[in-house]
């Protein structure tokens, strides 16, 4: 009986106790045609070796191919210490600190991690997580509906160069709460937001604008711009960014004359791997005015009865388990073991780790375009500066070509078609700071034997 | 010691990142970080220490007994996490063509196959990243299916007034008006209440079995009737499947939609609070609008293929709650603990979790602790309530709580259901030895005699843990979210 301790001694002292017969007694109050027969639909137990040997199979499958996939998801460098330390059992089978003098390891831990958001962000405050970027920006839009007082409009504003799968989470989250999202459309030839529509879209009452940076063609967008442009209309700015770049660039407390309002985005990049897509988890920075807005868990700093220092949750007013139908969210669980690892990652490499793995990932990146801008038929669609992740448009088929590719062991990229109209022939590449010269020119000469065997070169 | 406050200028875990600062100059200057983030600077050994010794300040599963209603805290495998962290799925993106993903997509296909089987539903997506997105899931499933055939009208759900707090926050989440309904003293639902409360305007009701009571809604097939006679759907809570795991199915008491807590029930790990997994699942009525991404088979030449169906494969599909999967190492976990259980280990949970919580019910009773229902059948869960103690002693449930961190014991949840004062809800789950809720009894024996002989001390609790009672007031009045260093 895998976990379960008892022995018949054990149930039979128990079943004395409690004064019945059998285990089967103690479901009397359940009316016996609703007690389900057994679950042969599924399948017997098996041992710890014998259940490794299967999930082995399994793995060693989908295993030894070079990623150059991003779209979301950034393969980076996780130091051991990450992991080995975020899965020690007081982290890993610890759960939300509701007795707060029992899980101070906790509770300081996400107050740390609070702190660095802050930092990094450049904004005020940050929440305990929420669940990924997708649905943090989905809490982030109805966050600023509330809390734009000047505007009692229920439409927000997006970017036509948003990650597509954020705005389809979007639309669901918010769609049954008569919310509606509209798009500024793209420059086709930059790869960025057609700054010159810009006007077109004024006067017409949106509570906020969307801004991602990068944004998902890996582009660099002017974010002062538009920023300045949403305060002056009225507009929260809500940025979606990514956090490896945030050591790079100007992060969003610093964006036009007074910042971004909220700031959202998936931590994944920070210590997390891929991993099939998760567990991630969606980080969410906002200004201190608008704090009592904020959805999900806050860690505050206070003190006990002697005066030292001590966590515990606060503002759980805003939660469910007090508002109910009125809370801020429905939200419960945060992603603690997620925000642990990526803690501790960021303590690692600091500020200094950091800048140096977002400038690598942006001379990788740079030196996979040009070198694949050389190659007959192949051309770089991003005119303007990128940050590790660019187009390129191919000569053939996209999906012919990333098959083509994949069986050679290059994950070459993700083929646009299916998310945009009219970029047929198109993927997304990335590369990190994980990617070596020897692989950066795997992946050239790949695609350059790829195309000249389906004819395309 | 904060992590900032042992920091010192330029330190970092060098052999961590790249050796130098490569050549980003062609990136204008206009649109670069000025000033650098205010993170840690420290060394790695000071990191590892000082996360190393943060943990050591925590109450786990792994540590203590960790009896807290309503989350399940059974021991979490380190077999499933081990398995899970295999090179192979770690290293696989979730955009990775079908070619590199028949290993993790064949894992969640047959997770989904086994919890049809375990909940009795024709469908499951196992896409929501937690139990509340779950429910949101479930509800905007009941909201697609009344607006797909035109039944605008139906504009509330229903609740009982001992329901989480997650149950109506959904709700307004989805856009429906909230009705609460009674709980008799018996603990289950009030059926004449429902009675008058439902009716053209009813989209469903939202509920619990057991309920967050502990105890079995015995009469769940009449609210079930009631319910669907109105036109109106039931959804299922599943935080509970614990107590009923192998024993009923939700699918075989009239539930159409429910949502499972896969970090409660199939043991995936609590985190420090997350990350959960809340998939639904769904009868045949509610198939069409189950969110995305699913995984499915095909055949070809033989061969099983595994895939995922998304919205082109099921155009009235709510839509998709994540950018990707959710939170696919968790489902990958679960499947390897239902793997490892197989049928008759799952059978087993609801025997010995609902073994495990009578005994320990009996022996509160025995040992003069109120039990707020008496006279039923503990479930997986029980509630004894202190409203005496406060009285007559001026100890509340709190200050018992507190005094159980001094015995090794972390708490049960306090102050939930709301409807019974002063009150504990203990879970033991499956997983723990007869000896330790034995031990847990005679703590709470001895405690319960502090607070008859000197309940100062009780009150004044906890005095082992690394703080003492902290000022939440304080806490919400003077806001520190957030350490500002100078740089910042």
């Amino acid at each position: 009986m895998p976990f379960i301790p008892h022995t018949d001694q054990d149930v039979q002292k128990m079943l004395d106790v409690i004064g019945v017969d059998t285990i089967d007694d103690l479901f009397d109050e359940i009316p016996v045609h609703l007690r389900a027969k057994s679950l042969d639909g599924v399948p017997e137990g098996l041992s710890e070796m014998e259940m490794m040997r299967r999930l082995n199979e399994r793995a060693d499958q989908d295993a030894g191919a070079l990623c150059f996939i991003g779209a979301g998801a950034y393969e980076h460098h996780i130091p051991a210490a990450v992991w080995d330390i975020a899965t020690r059992g007081e982290f890993m089978t610890a759960y939300t600190p509701y007795q707060a003098e029992a899980s101070q390891g906790t509770l300081q831990l996400i107050y740390e991690y609070q702190s660095m958001m802050c930092a990094l962000t450049g904004m005020d405050v940050s929440n305990a997580s929420l669940y990924d970027g997708a649905s943090g920006l989905a809490e982030a839009v109805l966050m600023a509906i509330r809390a734009n007082r000047k505007s009692k409009s229920r439409k927000v504003l997006s970017v036509s160069t948003l990650h597509p799968l954020y705005g389809k989470a979007v639309d669901s989250i918010v769609g049954n709460q008569d919310i509606s999202l509209d798009t500024l459309p793209m420059d086709d030839a930059n790869l960025t937001v057609d700054l010159s529509k810009l006007s077109e879209f004024e006067g017409q009452d949106y509570a906020a604008l969307i801004i991602s940076q990068p944004n998902f063609f890996g582009s660099i967008e002017d974010v002062n711009q538009l920023t300045n442009w949403a305060h002056a209309n009225g507009m929260l700015v809500i940025a979606v960014v990514n956090p490896t770049s945030l050591a790079l660039f100007t992060p969003p407390g610093e964006w036009g004359e007074t910042g971004a309002d909220i700031a959202v985005g998936d931590g994944q990049p920070l210590g997390i791997p891929l991993a099939s897509g998760g567990p991630y988890y969606g980080f969410i920075c906002c200004t201190q005015k608008i704090v009592r807005q904020m959805p999900g868990r806050i860690i505050g700093r206070t003190v006990d009865l002697e005066g030292k220092e001590g966590f515990t949750l606060t503002l759980q007013a805003r939660e469910q388990h007090i508002r109910r139908s009125k809370a801020t969210s429905n939200i419960c669980t945060n992603q603690g073991l997620a925000v642990t690892a990526s803690t501790i990652y960021m303590s690692l490499v600091g500020y200094e780790g950091l800048s140096r793995v977002a400038k690598a990932c942006h001379a990788n990146a740079k030196t996979l375009a040009d070198s694949l801008q050389e190659i007959d038929g192949v051309s770089v669609k991003n005119t303007g500066p990128f940050f590790h992740e660019f187009v390129i448009e191919l000569p053939v088929s996209a999906e012919l070509v990333l098959g083509e590719m994949a069986e050679r062991g290059v994950l070459a990229g993700l083929e646009i078609k299916p998310y945009f109209d009219g970029r047929d022939n198109q993927i997304l590449v990335c590369a990190t700071e994980v990617k070596t010269d020897a692989d950066l020119s795997f992946y050239a000469e790949t695609l350059k034997s790829v195309l000249a065997s389906v004819g395309g070169a | 010691m904060l992590i900032f406050e042992k920091s010192d200028k330029g330190r970092f875990a060098t052999a961590q990142a790249p050796k130098s600062h490569a050549d980003v100059s062609d990136l204008p200057e206009s649109m670069l970080r000025k000033k650098p983030a205010g993170l840690p600077e420290v060394s790695e050994l000071q990191a590892v220490r000082h996360f190393t010794n943060l943990s050591r300040k925590n109450f786990s599963i792994d540590t203590q007994f960790y009896p807290l209603g309503s989350c399940t805290m059974k021991y979490n495998p380190r077999g499933a996490h081990r398995a899970a962290s295999l090179p192979g799925f770690l290293s696989r993106h979730p955009l990775a063509p079908e070619s590199h993903s028949q290993g993790y997509i064949s894992c969640v296909y047959e997770l989904q196959e086994i919890l049809k089987e375990v909940t009795g539903m024709a469908g499951v997506s196992l896409s929501p990243m937690a139990g509340a997105q779950g429910e949101f899931a479930g509800v905007a499933m009941i909201k697609a299916y009344h607006d797909g055939r035109k039944d605008f009208d139906r504009t509330e759900i229903i609740v009982p007034e001992a329901a989480h707090g997650t149950n109506p926050a959904t709700a307004v989440m989805c856009g429906y008006k909230v009705r609460e309904i009674p709980v008799r003293a018996d603990g289950d639902v009030d059926l004449d209440a429902l009675k008058e409360a439902v009716g053209p305007q009813t989209a469903g009701i939202m509920m619990t079995n057991p309920s967050t009571c502990g105890v079995f809604e015995k009469q769940i097939e009449a609210i079930a009737k009631t319910v669907h006679d109105a036109g109106g759907l039931l959804y299922y809570d599943g935080a509970n499947l614990n107590a009923i795991l192998g024993k009923v199915r939700p699918g075989d008491m009239g539930f159409d939609v429910l949502h499972m807590n896969l970090h409660k029930t199939f043991a995936t790990p609590h985190g420090g609070g997350g990350p959960g997994s809340g998939p639904v699942a769904v009868g045949e009525r509610l198939l069409p609008y189950l969110p995305t991404p699913i995984a499915g088979k095909r055949e070809e030449s033989g061969f099983d293929v595994f895939q995922w169906l998304d919205d082109s494969d099921l155009p009235e599909t709510i839509g998709r709650l994540s950018a990707f999967m959710g939170n696919a190492g968790i489902i990958l976990r679960a499947y390897i603990y239902a793997v490892l259980l197989g049928r008759e280990g799952l059978h087993r949970v609801g025997e010995y979790s609902t073994l495990n919580a009578n005994y320990m019910a009996k022996l509160m009773d025995n040992a003069g602790f109120k039990l707020a229902y008496p006279e039923r059948r503990a479930t997986h869960e029980f509630i004894v309530t202190f409203a005496k103690q406060a009285k007559e002693l001026g100890v509340t449930a709190m200050d018992y709580a507190k005094r159980l961190l001094d015995y090794g014991y972390h708490a049960p949840t306090t102050y939930f259901p709301l409807l019974v004062p002063e009150c504990f809800l203990i879970e033991p789950t499956e997983t723990e030895s007869i000896e330790e809720l034995e031990g847990f009894v005679e703590a709470m024996i001895k405690i319960q005699q502090e607070a008859e002989e000197k309940p100062e001390l009780v009150k004044q609790a906890p005095y082992t843990q690394p703080v003492s009672r902290l000022d939440d007031v304080k806490a919400a009045r003077e806001l520190d979210v957030a350490y500002k260093s100078d740089q910042n």
